[in-house]
């Protein structure tokens, strides 16, 4: 049995545990999260309602579905890893069957109580399902081409149902997400290497292509490019999200306007302010210094997830924390670069910090298997 | 799968190595974006917090109220009401058919209006107000307050709109505004932000158009903060505007009121001036048909202006100013105080009147055929004989005779704030060789010498040449009496450079055409002995008689179509002695002047002095029944108080 590895003898058990958990990531992950209803409050103009409050209780729940994960055994994740992607790409056709519209594509799922967003329950199940799948592999085998068809498989799938929703942001982290996973494992950095140039190409291509018959876009998709490139083409339109963005966040200067004196996103200059742009919204109100402090906690929170997976000696268990790291990673670097403008507009939500539910539960969910991870490590005594 | 501890030692180096390498592309990523921020937020600042205060702030201006207009005794005569409007705001509304239909059952809405409502509101933000309904009733702004629950989204809004609460009588001279129109801000060179307010009202015609500037005030303006889609969230700033100045005119409400009905009552197209001759106050302007300049005030619809257009009276038309009129006889006050001027006649001479005059081969005759045999100047007056005035402006040449009439106010723009005040014309020879390519014959001395040919005049300046002859001094006419109730000082009028003998002369031959035995105005007399009339009849010509016409016999104007009859003229003053009022009445092809224009000039004349309608005493006792037969038949408004509070209003 697959247990008998880690050393169970030095294992905390019981309530004991309570006292083994990463506690310097609980308060970074409550910092954050603070920081987060702060700006809700602020959006809203000083209410906890409508968005502070929700977000408070979802947290809270967050805080209890962490430590119930963190709670159970590592391996008992290991081995249900399978099932829990089995179960994501379920509910990713679901919601291409019944899903609800929202903000333009179908992403939702209503289930009563919650409205579930599948895709990102998936990125957390593809970690597990990739890190237990090179658990599983021959250290010797794991740059076999053979043996990576499977891995390309697993990403390949959901990729390919978000697309289809169609979600490009979420779609590229989970490409980002899985990529970072058989990264870890040790495959050979030849395919990296390849992959890279391999998308340099397509993008040169792409331009290249653009006015000629082999045309690999669509006009409005070089438009919404030409757009991102200079977003003053288009001020109202596309280009307008960019632009507002620049203008709450330059605005902001060193210190900002102080809590609450954001006149851009309080105004309703930026869309989605609550959501994806929140950040425009702390960077206004607390200038550099504020944004500045919350891109230090998203590092602290990588930095302390990256020394328990080093600590750490058991394969799972390292993949897993390395890879929702990465994802966590990913979510708060696209995001911040979309607001700063440095890559095109995606949907994706400035983690724990944006309002919105299936991505807070989803997270605290991934750091809950990152404490499991953590609480149930091998300990030499 | 249990592993061999090699196998986990190679496995945990390999992640090792891979996490550092990432780890390090991750500082680096974060580095970048680090230092993007400080550039934006650090480097750029300035640039951006400029451009965030532009969007946060706007600026919208707040119409200041016009100023009102007033008569000499404080009668409104162009005033502000409030206008309440429905409008309908889409985003509160739901479906828009169905609630311009739930609507329709309260409030009388215009089809035209309506769908040009609903045009806009799909092309406007969801919140904008739009106007359904303009100028609603009490009614049924109160029926729509009632109904407010079942009507999301639509409410009454008030604003100020221009109220002309007399109507007809000062259309002419008050005028009107109307809204702003795209050709208006082509034409002007304003470059006041209130014109590009949509259907801002602004003056058109008369003292509202040529007071525009002092009675528009200045506008108010109100900083708020808007969002992006320009929702206003609260007002940051407020600024009053300075509202118009209150114009104060030199008309008599009720005495225009007078001369517009008495003007009304028996011609089709007549125009009549009131004058003081001491200060020249102009204290009626009259001129019908007339029209309602209310219709103008939201914009005219184009059956009315079409109708205004086609009626052959012209009603747009304000004839007192604007109309050019050869003067007739009443030019011959002009051409004889030439000629004693000149010294080319004594008063007591004769000349020998025989029904024409023999010039450069062409016959000039006299109104009366027969001739009036031997003439001298008060009698050339009194029975307007032209042979008389053929002669004597044959002695003292057109030049002479022009430089008097541009002395007398004739052939020059008198400046008052009205619209298309008329130049009228004094011909010289170079004007003729200039502007007619013709040389100046003799036969247009003698023409003019009757003021006939080229000479034209407005009622207004015959009014001043009236009150001149009657002052003796350069009265000018005069319309505003003050501003904001500071009085506007009337032009000094210093006296004339006539010779006060000459000046005598002549007025007591205006006072033989009312009085003589044989004067031409004799039936209009007034009976009143303090109230004695001078003045002086004109008919002028429209049309040339031809020489077959003349030979069988002269037409009746009678029997002529309307625009080709004679223009009836009549100048006075009153009283003779110490003279108060000038009153002139033009009517257009009206006849004669003794017959069609002197009784209205006597009638209004008698007004003026009394305030009032006059006893029938003033009338001669033969008269009496006729007159009051007369004033039965006048359309009088029924008298207008003063507004309280003669300054703001």
């Amino acid at each position: 049995m697959s247990f008998l590895e880690y050393n169970v003898r030095y294992t905390p058990a019981g309530l004991r545990k309570v006292l083994y958990f990463n506690w310097f990531l609980v308060l970074l992950l409550m910092a954050v999260a603070a920081v987060g209803f702060l700006m809700l409050y602020s959006v809203a103009g000083g209410s906890l309602e409508p968005w502070a409050k929700p977000q408070m209780q979802r947290f809270a729940l967050g805080m209890g579905l962490m430590f119930v994960v963190g709670f159970i055994p590592v391996w008992f994740w290991r081995s249900v890893s399978g099932l829990a992607y089995l179960t994501a790409l379920v509910l990713l056709v679901l919601v291409e069957l019944v899903g609800e519209a929202g903000m333009g594509a179908q992403r939702w799922l209503n289930l009563g109580f919650m409205r579930l967003q599948p895709s990102e329950l998936a990125k957390i199940a593809l970690v597990m399902v990739l890190a237990a799948y090179y658990d599983w592999l021959d250290l010797s085998r794991v740059s076999r081409p053979l043996w990576l068809l499977p891995p390309l498989a697993l990403i390949g799938l959901p990729t390919a149902l978000v697309l289809r929703q169609p979600d490009l942001g979420t779609a590229l982290l989970l490409v980002a997400g899985g990529g970072a996973v058989m990264f870890f494992a040790g495959v050979s950095l030849f395919y990296f290497l390849a992959v890279a140039i391999l998308g340099a190409g397509l993008v040169v291509a792409v331009f290249l292509s653009r006015g000629t018959g082999w045309q690999l876009l669509k006009d409005y998709q070089y438009g919404r490019i030409d757009t991102f490139l200079d977003p003053s083409r288009d001020p109202l339109g596309a280009g307008y999200h960019i632009t507002q963005s620049k203008i709450a966040l330059g605005s902001g200067g060193w210190t900002g306007r102080g809590f609450m004196q954001g006149t851009q996103t309080r105004l309703n200059f930026l869309p989605e302010k609550h959501t994806d742009f929140i950040f425009t919204t702390l960077a206004e109100e607390f200038g550099f210094i504020g944004g500045a402090s919350l891109l230090t906690l998203y590092v602290a929170i990588i930095v302390f997830c990256v020394i328990s997976a080093l600590r750490n000696r058991n394969r799972y268990s390292s993949l897993l924390t390395l890879g929702i790291a990465m994802t966590f990673f990913f979510y708060f670097a696209v995001n911040m670069a979309m607001v700063m403008g440095l890559v095109p507009v995606v949907g994706v939500p400035l983690p724990l910090v944006s309002y919105g539910g299936s991505a807070m539960l989803v997270l605290m969910l991934g750091f809950g298997l990152v404490q499991s991870a953590h609480v149930h490590r091998a300990r030499r005594k | 799968m249990r592993r061999s501890p090699g196998d986990t030692a190679r496995s945990v180096r390999t992640i090792s190595r891979r996490a550092l390498m990432l780890g390090g592309a991750q500082l680096l990523l974060v580095g970048g974006l680090a230092a993007r921020m400080r550039f934006l937020q650090v480097d750029e600042a300035d640039k951006y917090r400029l451009l965030a205060d532009e969007n946060r702030i706007n600026i919208r201006l707040l119409p200041p109220a016009r100023g009102l207009i007033y008569d000499r005794r404080g009668v409104l005569l162009a005033g502000n009401e409030q206008n309440y409007r429905i409008v309908i705001v889409r985003e509160d509304v739901g479906d828009i058919e169905t609630a311009v239909a739930r609507l329709a059952t309260l409030v009388r809405l215009d089809p035209e209006q309506t769908e040009q409502a609903i045009r806009e509101m799909k092309r406007r933000s969801p919140f904008v107000p739009v106007t359904i309904a303009e100028r609603a009733s009490w009614e049924e702004v109160a029926r729509v307050a009632v109904n407010a629950p079942v009507l999301p989204g639509i409410g009454p809004e008030v604003g100020l709109s221009r109220v002309y609460p007399l109507g007809e009588d000062f259309a002419h001279v008050v005028g009107y505004v109307g809204p702003v129109s795209d050709y208006d801000l082509e034409r002007i060179d304003d470059k006041d932000p209130l014109l590009q307010i949509p259907r801002f009202q602004v003056g058109k015609y008369g003292v509202e158009r040529r007071l525009e500037r002092v009675l528009r005030g200045s506008a108010g303006t109100r900083q708020i903060e808007v969002n992006a889609v320009g929702r206003v969230m609260r007002e940051l700033d407020r600024k009053e505007g300075i509202p118009g100045k209150n114009v104060q005119l030199s008309v008599d409400q009720a005495l225009q009121n007078f001369v517009q009905a008495r003007l009304a009552l028996d011609q089709e197209s007549a125009s009549a001036v009131v004058m003081d001759v001491e200060n020249g106050d102009l204290l009626a302007v009259g001129s019908t048909p007339s029209f309602d300049p209310n219709k103008f005030v939201h914009g005219i619809s184009s059956k009315d202006y079409n109708a205004l257009l086609e009626n052959p009276y012209r009603p747009l038309a304000n004839k007192a100013v604007q109309g050019a009129y050869p003067p007739g006889s009443t030019f011959k006050m002009v051409v004889a105080l030439t000629a004693l001027a000149e010294g080319v006649i004594e008063p007591e001479e004769q000349i020998t009147c025989t029904g024409y005059i023999e010039a450069s081969g062409r016959r000039f005759h006299c109104w009366r055929r027969g001739g009036h045999g031997r003439v001298d100047l008060v009698k050339s007056l009194r029975e307007s004989c032209d042979v008389y005035y053929y002669d004597i402006a044959q002695r003292v040449g057109i030049e002479k005779i022009g430089a008097m009439a541009r002395r007398l106010g004739l052939g020059m723009k008198h400046d008052l704030p009205l619209s298309g005040v008329a130049h009228g014309l004094i011909p010289t020879k170079t004007w003729k060789r200039e502007r007619r390519g013709a040389e100046w014959l003799i036969g247009d001395t003698i023409n003019a010498g009757i003021g006939q040919g080229y000479v034209l005049t407005s009622p207004l300046q015959l009014a001043v040449m009236t009150a001149r002859i009657a002052s003796g001094r350069a009265v000018t006419p005069r319309l505003v009496r003050s501003l904001d109730g500071i009085e506007v000082p009337p032009q000094e009028a210093p006296p004339l450079d006539i010779d006060p003998e000459h000046l005598a002369i002549v007025r007591r031959g205006m006072y033989e055409v009312l009085y003589g035995q044989r004067g031409t105005a004799r039936q209009s007399r007034i009976a009143d002995e303090d109230r004695l009339l001078a003045g002086k009849t004109g008919t002028s010509q429209v049309r040339n008689i031809t020489a077959a016409e003349r030979a069988e016999g002269v037409i009746r104007n009678e029997d002529l179509p309307w625009e080709r009859r004679d223009h009836a003229l009549f100048v006075s003053y009153a009283p003779y002695e110490a003279p108060k009022y000038t009153v002139t009445v033009v009517a257009e092809h009206g006849g004669g002047g003794s017959t069609a224009a002197a009784p209205i000039a006597r009638d209004i004349m008698l007004f003026a002095l009394h305030g009032k309608l006059p006893p029938l005493s003033a009338y001669p006792s033969s008269q009496r029944r006729q007159m009051r037969e007369l004033f039965s038949r006048l359309d009088l408004r029924a008298p207008v108080a003063p507004s309280q509070g003669r300054g703001r209003a």
